[in-house]
């Protein structure tokens, strides 16, 4: 009986939460939330990036480059961890049939893809000085740039499909394939132990780890970067609501004309 | 500003890149953002306005 008990609390609390995922709810709670999140953003930000690029000594190793890391490996996490709340959002809407979790989805990607450009881009830009070439068909090379097509083509589905429902549910599939390169493009270093890409910056392995004066600003731009991904996929899923709104009473007004 | 020797171009661009990025980003995400409210208020003043 009083297992039983503990369990109906137990759902009920579980339940809670899925009210979040009522649009009504979801825009009072991201309204409220918001201005708190944008001060906070550029708050880490600043810290982080000011921190990184005046204040942080050149590497032994590696001169002034060493400060790319501030905007590679921030947008890099960025990057992999969008495609990851994607396919959290995606599965939810595969199985609960919330509209506000697909929408978000959809929000979410084109920061991601924007975010796994930059670190294509900077790690590009690092590579030519340190490894002589600006691209390697390395294996975490190979499946970051893999994952931004799937952003690519994640985004250019939904663009092309007209029905809402029809869309989210193929670009959730989506998701859930792509998740393999998102996965890949963290863990490929370690699967593989080949091609020019070092292993992980940051590391609970203190040997491993990179010196103290650089990592509290990293960790601190990796949670200013990730505080930036929430607060655009709180504006950007408004913007969806919204539309989806638009789009409802357009449909309205066009019946009672007919 | 820090003496960037001769990472000085690698360091920069960089920074650049990712910073113009974030700002083309953040300025798509607010011109989207103000349209669809903008257009969604003028509908639902419009449908005050008719009563329905």
């Amino acid at each position: 009986m009083a297992d039983m008990h503990r369990t109906r609390q137990a759902r009920d609390r579980f339940n809670f939460l899925w009210e979040w995922a009522n649009p009504v709810k979801f825009m009072w709670f991201s309204g409220k939330a918001l201005p708190w999140l944008i001060g906070l953003t550029v708050l880490t930000m600043a810290v982080s990036l000011i921190w990184g690029f005046f204040f942080t000594p050149e590497a032994v190793n590696f001169g002034s480059s060493v400060k790319i890391i501030y905007v590679h490996v921030p947008t890099a996490t960025v990057a992999i961890s969008a495609w990851f709340m994607m396919l959290a959002a995606s599965l939810i809407w595969l199985i609960r049939r919330h509209h506000v979790s697909a929408l978000a989805a959809r929000a979410a990607a084109p920061v991601g893809m924007v975010m796994t450009l930059a670190a294509l881009a900077t790690g590009a830009i690092w590579g030519q000085p340190m490894w002589g070439t600006w691209w390697a068909w390395d294996p975490r090379l190979t499946s970051f740039l893999i994952l931004f097509l799937f952003y690519l083509g994640y985004m250019a589905l939904w663009a092309a499909i007209e029905n809402p429902d029809t869309a989210a549910d193929l670009t959730s599939v989506l998701a859930v394939v792509g998740s393999v390169f998102a996965f890949l493009s963290r863990y490929a270093v370690n699967f593989w132990n080949q091609g020019l890409h070092q292993g992980a910056t940051l590391s609970l392995d203190k040997e491993e780890n990179i010196a103290d004066s650089y990592w509290i600003p990293l960790v601190i731009g990796i949670v200013g970067f990730m505080l930036f991904f929430v607060t655009l996929v709180f504006i950007r899923t408004r913007t969806e609501i919204r539309l989806r709104r638009v789009h409802a009473l357009e449909l309205r007004e066009r019946m009672k004309d007919a | 500003m820090p003496e960037l020797g001769k990472y000085a171009s690698a360091v920069l661009s960089s920074w650049a890149v990712t910073l113009g990025l974030i700002a083309a980003l953040i300025a798509l995400t607010w011109v989207q953002s103000r349209k669809a409210k903008r257009t969604l208020d003028e509908i639902e003043a419009r449908r005050a306005g008719g009563g329905s």
